[in-house]
C-alpha cells in the first residue's frame, strides 16, 4: 500500500509541476490544485498507514496500545484541505478576472507589468 | 502575562470583525481601523517591554500543554518583529485613510488590511510549525485580496504571478511539515529542536527537510534565485498596500528562516548556513543589479528589497552572535525605511500621476519637505552615517570580518555602493532635475498633512534609530544571544511555565 501511494504521490507531483510549467493559465490552476492534492497525500503517507486500528482507547484501559492509526496527520490534512480549497477558489476567480481584463490566456502575454 | 501574547493577534482580528459590521459606513470603518492600529501598537510595545524585562514568555492556547497544544512564544526577536509590524500597521493605516479611494474601501479594504496584520503577528508569535503554516495562509489570502483589489490590469497580472509562486511555496512548506511529522512525530518548534538531536534520526532526511523549508521560506523572502515574483507584482497595487507588503511580507519569510535555522536545523551548519551565505551574496548582487536597470520609481525600490534581503540572510549565514544581531538590527532598520520609501513613492504618484523616472522631476523645487523626507530613508538604505542603515551594515561587515568571510564582506560593501548609486538616481531623476512637465495635481493642505504625517513619523524614527543606536543595538545583541542559545526558549516552552 505504501509503495502504491508513493507512486501515486510522485505521479501527482510530476503532473502538477508539469502543468504549472505550461503557459496556459487554465493548466496553471489545474497544476496548483493537483499539487495541493499531492501534498495532502504526502502528509497522509508520511504519517504511516495503519489499517484497522482506530485510535480509540479500549474500555477499561487508560491509554492507547500501539499499533494504532495516528489521527494527527489526518487533522493536518483536513486543515490543509480547507485552506487549500479557499485559496484555490480565490485563485480561480482571480485568474478568470485577469483573463477577462487582459484578454490573454497565455502567461507570456501578461507582461504589461514587466517593462515598467 | 499570557494575555499580552494573545492580544497582538486578537486585536487586529477584532478590528477586522468590527470593520466588517460597519460595511456601509466608510468613515466609521476608517475610525475603527485607526483605533485598532493604535491599540495593536500599544500592545506590541507592552509585549516588547515585558519580554525585555522578564525574558522569553510562552502560553499554551486552550491550556493544552506543549508539545500537544499550540503554543504562542515571544522571545526578543518575536517581540521586536511584532512591534515593527505594529509600527508599519499604524503608519500605513493613517496613510490608507488619506489615500485609499472610496471604491476600494467599499470592497472591504480596511478589514482585510487588519486580517493581514493579524496573520503577520500570528506568524511572529507562534511556536508551532503547522500553526505557522496556517498564519502564513491567513496573511497570504489577505495579501492576495489586497493585491488584486481594484482590479486594474497591472494589478491582476501581478497578482497571477504573486499568487502562483506563493501557493507553490506553501505547498513545499506543507510537504516539509508532513515529512517532518512523519520523521519525529511532533511539530512544536521547541520539541522539534529536542527531537532532532536524537542520533537515531537520519541526518540526510533532516537535511532534505531543512532544504525544502529553505526553498519554501526563500520564495516568501524573495531569496535568490526565487525572487522573480516580487518585482513583477509589488509595484502594481496602491502605495499603501505596496508599502505594507514591502515592509512586512518578505520579512515574515526572513523571520521564518531565522527561526527555523537557529532553533531547529543547527546540526549541519556547514552545509545549510554555508548555502544560505552563498545565496545571500547572490541575492544582494542580483537585487542591486536589477535595480540599476529599472526606470520606474517603485520597481527600483522593489529590486532593492531583494538586495536588502541578502544582507539579512548574510547575518544568518555567518551564524555568530554579532552576525545575528546584525540581522535583527537590519530587519528593524529595513522594515521602517522600506515602508517609508514606498509611502513617499505614493505621494510622488499622487502629485505627478506617474512614477516613470523619465517624466518625473523638479519635486525638490516645488515640495522641498517631501524631498527631504525621501532623502532620509534613501540615504539610510544606502548606509550613510549616522542613519540606521549605516549601523546595520557596520554590524554585518564587522561580523563578516570576525568570521574571516572576506568575500561576502566585499560583496556587501560593493552592493552598498551600488545602492547609493540607485538612490542618487532616484533623487536626481525624481527630485533634482528640471521637470519635463511642471504640472502637479492640486492637494489641499489637510490632504497634504495626512500624507506627510506617517512619512515624517517613520523618517523621524529612522533618524532616532541612527543617532540613538545604543538601546536597539543592545536589544539586537540580546535577541541574537537568545537565538544562538535556544535552551532557554526550549525550557520556557516545554517546561510549562505559565
Amino acid at each position: 500500500m505504501d509503495t502504491l501511494l508513493a507512486v501515486l504521490i510522485g505521479a501527482l507531483y510530476a503532473a502538477g509541476l508539469y502543468l504549472m510549467m505550461r503557459r496556459s493559465i487554465v493548466r496553471l490552476i489545474f497544476g496548483l490544485v493537483i499539487l495541493g492534492h499531492a501534498v495532502n497525500l504526502l502528509i497522509f503517507a508520511a504519517g504511516r498507514l495503519t489499517r484497522a486500528h482506530p485510535p480509540i482507547v479500549p474500555e477499561g484501559a487508560a491509554a492507547l496500545v500501539p499499533p494504532y492509526a495516528d489521527p494527527l496527520p489526518q487533522a493536518l490534512i483536513l486543515t490543509a484541505i480547507v485552506i487549500g480549497f479557499g485559496l484555490q477558489a480565490f485563485a480561480l476567480v482571480l485568474f478568470r478576472q485577469a483573463h477577462r481584463v487582459s484578454g490573454a490566456e497565455d502567461l507570456d502575454a501578461m507582461r504589461t507589468t514587466d517593462s515598467h | 502575562m499570557a494575555s499580552l501574547l494573545v492580544l497582538p493577534i486578537v486585536t487586529p482580528l477584532g478590528t477586522a470583525v468590527l470593520a466588517l459590521f460597519l460595511w456601509r459606513h466608510r468613515r466609521a470603518q476608517q475610525a475603527v481601523s485607526l483605533l485598532g492600529a493604535a491599540a495593536l501598537l500599544a500592545w506590541a510595545v507592552a509585549l516588547l517591554l515585558s519580554v525585555s524585562r522578564d525574558g522569553i514568555q510562552a502560553t499554551a492556547i486552550g491550556n493544552w500543554p506543549a508539545p500537544f497544544g499550540i503554543t504562542l512564544v515571544a522571545d526578543l526577536l518575536s517581540a521586536m518583529m511584532v512591534t515593527l509590524a505594529a509600527i508599519v500597521g499604524a503608519a500605513v493605516a493613517v496613510y490608507s485613510v488619506a489615500t485609499i479611494d472610496a471604491r476600494r474601501e467599499s470592497f472591504g479594504y480596511h478589514p482585510i488590511f487588519h486580517v493581514l496584520l493579524a496573520g503577520v503577528c500570528g506568524a511572529f508569535l507562534t511556536g508551532d510549525l503547522f500553526n505557522l503554516y496556517v498564519w502564513f495562509e491567513v496573511l497570504l489570502i489577505s495579501s492576495f485580496v489586497l493585491m488584486g483589489l481594484g482590479g486594474e490590469r497591472g494589478q491582476l497580472e501581478g497578482s497571477v504571478k504573486y499568487v502562483t509562486l506563493n501557493l507553490l511555496s506553501s505547498a513545499l512548506f506543507l510537504a516539509a511539515v508532513g515529512v517532518l511529522y512523519g520523521t519525529v512525530g511532533t511539530l512544536n518548534m521547541a520539541d522539534l529542536a529536542v527531537a532532532l538531536q536524537d542520533p537515531r534520526v537520519d541526518s540526510r532526511l533532516t537535511l532534505a527537510i531543512a532544504l525544502l523549508l529553505l526553498v519554501a521560506f526563500g520564495i516568501k523572502a524573495a531569496m535568490f534565485p526565487v525572487f522573480a515574483w516580487l518585482p513583477a507584482s509589488y509595484h502594481t497595487p496602491p502605495a499603501a498596500v505596496a508599502a505594507v507588503f514591502a515592509g512586512l511580507l518578505t520579512k515574515v519569510g526572513v523571520y521564518a528562516l531565522v527561526r527555523v535555522f537557529t532553533l531547529i536545523f543547527t546540526h549541519d551548519t556547514g552545509v545549510t548556513h554555508g548555502l544560505i551565505l552563498v545565496l545571500s551574496g547572490l541575492t544582494m548582487v542580483s537585487g542591486v543589479l536589477g535595480a540599476a536597470a529599472q526606470g520606474e520609481f517603485r520597481r527600483v525600490l522593489s529590486f532593492h528589497i531583494i538586495s536588502q534581503i541578502g544582507y539579512m540572510l548574510m547575518g544568518l549565514g555567518l551564524y555568530t552572535r554579532l552576525a545575528l544581531a546584525g540581522t535583527v538590527f537590519y530587519l528593524t532598520h529595513h522594515i521602517i525605511v522600506k515602508t517609508n520609501l514606498f509611502l513617499v513613492s505614493g505621494i510622488v504618484h499622487r502629485l505627478k500621476g506617474t512614477l516613470d523616472l523619465a517624466s518625473l522631476g523638479g519635486l525638490y523645487r516645488t515640495r522641498p519637505i517631501l524631498a527631504l523626507l525621501f532623502l532620509v530613508p534613501a540615504l539610510s538604505l544606502a548606509g550613510l552615517p549616522p542613519l540606521s542603515g549605516f549601523w546595520a551594515k557596520l554590524l554585518l561587515v564587522q561580523a563578516g570580518l570576525e568570521a574571516e568571510s572576506y568575500s561576502i564582506v566585499v560583496v556587501a560593501l560593493v552592493v552598498s555602493l551600488l545602492t547609493l548609486y540607485s538612490m542618487t538616481k532616484l533623487w536626481t531623476e525624481a527630485f533634482w532635475k528640471a521637470a519635463p512637465d511642471a504640472a502637479e495635481a492640486p492637494l489641499s493642505a489637510g490632504e497634504w498633512r495626512g500624507l506627510l504625517l506617517p512619512v515624517a513619523a517613520l523618517a523621524l524614527l529612522t533618524v532616532v534609530l541612527g543617532l540613538g543606536v545604543e538601546p536597539v543595538l543592545a536589544l539586537s545583541l540580546r535577541a541574537a544571544e537568545q537565538l544562538l542559545n535556544p535552551a532557554e526558549y526550549i525550557r520556557v516552552v516545554l517546561g510549562g511555565r505559565p
